[in-house]
């Protein structure tokens, strides 16, 4: 379990309490916060669920695959050096208070 | 528009993919009247992609495949109602007739409603046991069948060695099933795929402990006294055993209101780049629609980018604007640890080029007609797969040379 908080390009802010295993896509999009599209279902071919992570989450999740590193030549909006793939970022303890931020344009 | 019509809104028939892509793309494109969403399952809209995989597999619960949250729809005004059936559409007077009589008005209509997985036209082709897959109460079934199978050790067998039934034998096979996969032409995937990939993915399976039967021809299915399948019966008079038929031979476009209601179809609703039918009024996006091209040939493409690429085109449509989908066709498949991802349609190629180590697991096939790059495939490697997106976008090939040759760098083809 981790509350993670989303925040969109207009500073809408919601934070989710998401059980182990699932993606930040699959939070964000079954509860309502607008800015993850995550149109290919969370199988990592369609990029359009980037996001920024902070810090903390930088420093605890593991290294984006070779896959989402691919993928994420392919976002819309800037890529940054916290760019990830939200489909690809499942939560667990260890991302408690976790923050990310959405670009304004995800396709 | 008066009143009555502002009232009326936008009707949208089908809340998977493309109806919910055309909802949403209405809302960005300024669309400010009422938008109606109709799903014929009793589930708002949820992706389909994941129901052959970790769905199957019981990895992820039902909220993990939801699509859109009802508050969001709801937020953007959108209204989903479920479990409705459309019966029929009165074009002269602008509504649709639900399944309880009711008739709900439109001032414009979006058809996305889908496709409908092949039957087995064959004796015990609807024996309990033998099962497609479209929904997710269709995988449900199909992840409970295969629960009983472990239970009881009893093999499944997969007819159709097309995308859905490759992808569920590897689900069948991560969970340790016997499975057989029965595919009545020569080689897997020959309607997409070239046959150097063909072969490759007949390795992969059979590598991972599948039986493939190439070249098989089914002849009935075998049931048990309670009339459950048993197994499937070859035209060789041989029985392969089975507790699950998984039946995945294709798909037929949902166009029968369509054609009702006299829009022009062909083996599906007949659409233009920009997605309108021969009713001014009335839209079509995704698995129900066949494209006519510029040549005047049809194309029939089932995939979450036509369905989101034919939404933002039937919307703009709606809105009086020319939105065409002509962008090069992507589609993947997750099989195993191998994800397929294509770019164009390799069907005409005459020649192809490969980059990569295929018995690594990681290459990409350019298909090439004449020296023209017209589609590739890519296998773990998706950096090769959406450069050729762009390269295709653009219309710049490589030479076969350049394109099989992994110290030339593909991109700088492209004009920065």
């Amino acid at each position: 379990m981790a509350n993670i908080t989303f925040i969109e390009a207009n500073g809408q802010s919601t934070t989710l309490n998401l059980a182990d295993g699932w993606s930040l896509m699959q939070g964000a999009t079954a509860n309502g916060v607008d800015g993850i599209v995550g149109e290919c279902g969370g199988s990592c071919a369609c990029a359009t669920c980037h996001c920024y992570v902070d810090d903390l989450l930088a420093g605890v999740l593991p290294a984006p695959s070779q896959g989402e590193l691919d993928m994420l030549e392919n976002v819309v909006a800037e890529r940054r050096p916290n760019s990830r793939l939200a489909c690809q970022i499942k939560a667990g303890p260890a991302l408690e208070g976790g923050v990310v931020h959405l670009p304004e344009c995800q396709e | 528009m008066n009143g009555e019509a502002d009232t009326a809104g936008i009707v949208i028939v089908g809340a998977g993919q493309a109806g919910v892509m055309t909802a949403e793309a209405l809302r960005t494109g300024g669309f400010e009247g009422p938008i109606t969403l109709l799903g014929d399952e009793p589930h708002g809209p949820y992706h389909r992609p994941p129901l052959s995989k970790a769905w199957m597999a019981g990895e992820i619960e039902a909220a993990q495949l939801v699509m859109r949250a009802p508050e969001m729809l709801a937020r953007k005004n959108i209204t989903l109602r479920t479990g409705v059936n459309v019966k029929a559409i009165d074009r002269s007077a602008q509504t649709v007739i639900l399944g309880d009589g009711s008739a709900l008005p439109y001032t414009g209509l979006v058809l996305a409603t889908g496709s409908t997985p092949r039957a087995l036209p064959l004796p015990g082709g609807d024996a309990p046991g033998v099962l497609a897959l479209r929904t997710r109460d269709d995988a449900s079934a199909i992840a409970d069948r295969l629960a009983a199978c472990i239970a009881q050790q009893r093999p499944v067998v997969v007819i159709g060695g097309g995308f859905i039934g490759l992808e569920v034998a590897a689900t069948a096979r991560k969970k340790g099933l016997a499975v057989t996969v029965l595919e009545a032409a020569p080689r897997l995937l020959g309607r997409v795929l070239a046959p150097v990939l063909s072969d490759w993915y007949a390795e992969l399976h059979r590598g991972h402990g599948v039986q493939l039967l190439l070249g098989a021809q089914v002849a009935a299915i075998e049931t048990d006294a309670d009339g459950a399948v048993s197994g499937v019966k070859l035209a060789d008079g041989s029985v392969v055993p089975a507790g699950l038929v998984v039946v995945g031979i294709g798909v037929s476009a949902n166009d029968q209101l369509a054609q009702a209601a006299g829009l022009a179809c062909e083996r599906g609703i007949v659409v233009d780049a920009c997605c309108r039918t021969s009713d001014p009024l009335i839209v079509a996006a995704g698995d129900c629609t066949a494209r006519r091209l510029a040549d005047g040939n049809l194309l029939r493409l089932e995939s979450v980018q036509n369905a989101t690429e034919q939404g933002k085109s039937a919307a703009a449509a709606l809105l009086g604007q020319e939105r065409p989908f002509t962008a090069t066709p992507w589609f993947w498949s997750d099989q195993y640890d191998k994800k397929l991802q294509m770019a164009g349609l390799s069907m005409g190629a005459d020649g192809w080029a490969v980059r990569g180590d295929m018995a690594a697991g990681a290459f990409t096939v350019y298909h090439f007609k004449g020296e023209q790059l017209i589609a590739a495939d890519s296998v773990n490697a998706s950096k090769d797969h959406l450069l050729v997106r762009k390269l295709l976008d653009a219309g710049v090939s490589p030479t076969r040379e350049q394109a099989g040759d992994v110290a030339f760098d593909l991109a700088s083809l492209l004009v920065k």
